[in-house]
């Protein structure tokens, strides 16, 4: 297990590599941001003294031993807006975003495991056809748009949540729900499916033989089962719940790491999205390996 | 529809000989009849099709047309509104139902666009990956992590803040960010295919590379390929709303569903139409769309 981990962390580094050097090449294909950092009137003086004291006279290859001798000790440079460093920005905005992810992941798992296991079970009943039914429905609509439609129900016609913000639980429930439902509808079609396949094994059939009551085979030896691939699918849809926070963030004015993000994108503020997207797939892949782990934990037959 | 046939034909020569068959069209119209998903799949894709080309004369009214008269109007059956403006009017009296009509072109249009560009690339990458193996494929297999490991609308955001917002911009954008799955598939596809006696006959009497790849590999990566790039017109048109919506994607005066969507937010308390209508065309054409990539799965992939 020792050896996996660390095996498993080296991995890591080259990919973080690849998205830093990607993101460098973008910056610095897009040429410099001086144009907008000073004001309209600025003279040609100005502009190339910014630009000089900024590095940005440099060749490529200069540029770039600069801003990954920056990288290693987290330094991804000034902000122009805020006027700061643009890491504790974006560290100051993650709790929020993690906050959000994570109660959707609640949401998500609350809905799809026993709706899919339900509809596994009762395979071709109006509950499964209406279970799957959903899944397709909630993966056509656009997330943003539920969330719009969440807020003219139950904000604006009901008056139950708050519009907008962050702050108290009534605050957090209907974007969790917004982003929770799309990744449960995913979610449920996997343990539908996962579920069917182990429900014809050998061992199940013997489980029934053997007189042990559905309930038990159902919840203890196929679902346990059933919870592998499951897993690693969750991991994998930790990218698509990052990058559903950014819009949904939007929607409910939540004040996380998406709506910096899109803020800096609208302004050019080059050091906050290097900053950002640094951070967001650190996230996603911490999340990866977390999976790998449980993976692991969960079923000893793998070896790496 | 020549490959398919080409596929179709094959399989008669396998299976029934002698057998008088029926046209190609009339066999692939009795599949599509038997899956009722399918039918209304196909049907409403279709229509959206017609929609995009005859925009301009299904379109009642300009869809720029300010009209100040006309000022927020609500959909006919509402009281107020009338059948002068079927969906009702925007803030600046435009006809909704005309916006919606023209904004199906853009998303048809950089659906099908950035799917192709994404198809291109990722077949390209898949290929080269899969046949030769090695010290490329690892390379390329890297670079597909890498990008996994970033949300597809967080990249995409990163892109569009350096490039600014234009159409051109958005196909690339979405283009370059989807191209990972195809790759993903056909090296899968062509790492047990290359095994196979025909490529290995190939081989040994001295086909060159290039052709093998073109002659043998890539025919027989065609009807996943298809599946997967249906499905991939839903998913695109999606984040093209979202990335429009977030006021990143396509920019006024062209019309998109996700930016009169955008419009509407403003509104939602008074005229909950205006965010509603769009909305539904989305979902609407999205899940036409996975139900005609669903149904092509059925009969492409006996396998699945």
């Amino acid at each position: 297990m020792g050896k996996f981990l660390i095996r498993r962390l080296l991995q890591i580094i080259p990919v973080l590599f690849i998205i830093s050097f990607v993101v460098f090449c973008l910056v610095f294909v897009a040429g410099d941001p001086v144009a907008l950092m000073l004001p309209e009137d600025a003279s040609p003086e100005d502009i190339e003294q910014l630009r000089e004291s900024l590095g940005l006279n440099e060749p490529f290859h200069v540029q770039y031993f600069t801003y990954m001798l920056g990288l290693v000790q987290l330094d991804f440079g000034d902000s122009f807006r805020y006027n700061q460093s643009a890491l504790p920005i974006v560290l100051e905005r993650l709790p929020a975003t993690l906050e959000l992810a994570a109660a959707s992941m609640i949401v998500a798992i609350i809905i799809a495991i026993p709706l899919g296991i339900w509809s596994a079970t009762k395979k071709n009943s109006p509950l499964d056809f209406l279970a799957t039914g959903g899944a397709v429905l909630w993966k056509a609509m656009p997330n943003f748009w539920l969330g719009i439609m969440l807020i003219l129900l139950f904000s604006v016609t009901l008056g139950w949540f708050p519009v907008s913000g962050r702050g108290s639980f009534s605050h957090l429930i209907l974007p969790a729900i917004t982003l929770g439902t799309g990744i449960a509808a995913e979610m449920t079609r996997l343990i539908r499916s996962s579920m069917l396949e182990i429900l014809n094994q050998d061992y199940i059939r013997t489980a029934k033989s053997k007189g042990i009551r559905n309930f038990y085979v159902v919840n203890k030896h196929a679902f346990r089962n059933a919870l592998i691939p499951v897993v690693t699918i969750t991991a994998l849809q930790t990218s698509t719940l990052v990058g559903g926070t950014l819009v949904t963030e939007t929607v409910f004015s939540w004040p996380g790491l998406g709506q910096l993000l899109i803020q800096a994108v609208n302004t050019r503020d080059m050091a906050i999205v290097q900053a950002s997207v640094f951070i967001i797939a650190f996230v996603v892949i911490l999340m990866n390996l977390i999976a790998d782990i449980l993976y692991k934990i969960l079923d000893p037959r793998i070896k790496y | 529809m020549s490959v398919n046939s080409q596929l179709q034909n094959q399989n008669q020569t396998v299976t029934s000989p002698v057998k008088q068959t029926p046209s190609t069209f009339v066999r692939w119209l009795r599949l599509l009849l038997k899956s009722k998903t399918g039918t209304f799949g196909f049907i409403i894709v279709l229509a959206v099709i017609l929609v995009a080309i005859f925009a301009s004369s299904l379109a009642p009214y300009d869809p720029n047309m300010i009209n100040p008269a006309a000022m927020l109007k609500p959909p006919f059956w509402l009281e107020g509104g009338s059948m002068e403006h079927i969906l009702g009017t925007d803030n600046l009296g435009r006809d909704i139902l005309s916006r919606i009509i023209y904004g199906s072109q853009v998303s048809l249009a950089v659906g099908l666009s950035a799917v192709a560009l994404a198809g291109i690339i990722g077949v390209f990458v898949g290929l080269v990956a899969g046949y030769y193996g090695g010290f490329i494929d690892n390379l390329l297999m890297r670079l597909v992590d890498s990008f996994l490991a970033i949300p597809t609308i967080l990249f995409a955001l990163v892109i569009l803040s350096i490039f600014g917002p234009s159409v051109t911009t958005l196909i690339v954008v979405l283009g370059i960010t989807n191209w990972v799955q195809y790759a993903r598939l056909v090296r899968g596809e062509v790492l047990s295919i290359k095994e196979r006696e025909f490529v290995k006959a190939a081989k040994s009497i001295g086909v060159r590379d290039n052709k093998i790849i073109l002659k043998h590999l890539l025919p027989n990566v065609v009807s996943p390929f298809i599946v997967i790039s249906t499905l991939s017109v839903a998913t695109t048109i999606i984040l093209e709303a979202s990335l429009s919506f977030l006021g990143l994607g396509i920019q006024p005066p062209t019309i998109s569903w996700g930016g009169i969507l955008s419009d509407g937010r403003d509104y939602i308390a008074t005229s909950w139409w205006l965010a509603t209508f769009p909305g539904l065309a989305i979902t609407i054409t999205v899940l036409a769309i996975i139900f005609l990539g669903d149904w092509l799965r059925d009969v492409l992939d006996p396998r699945s």
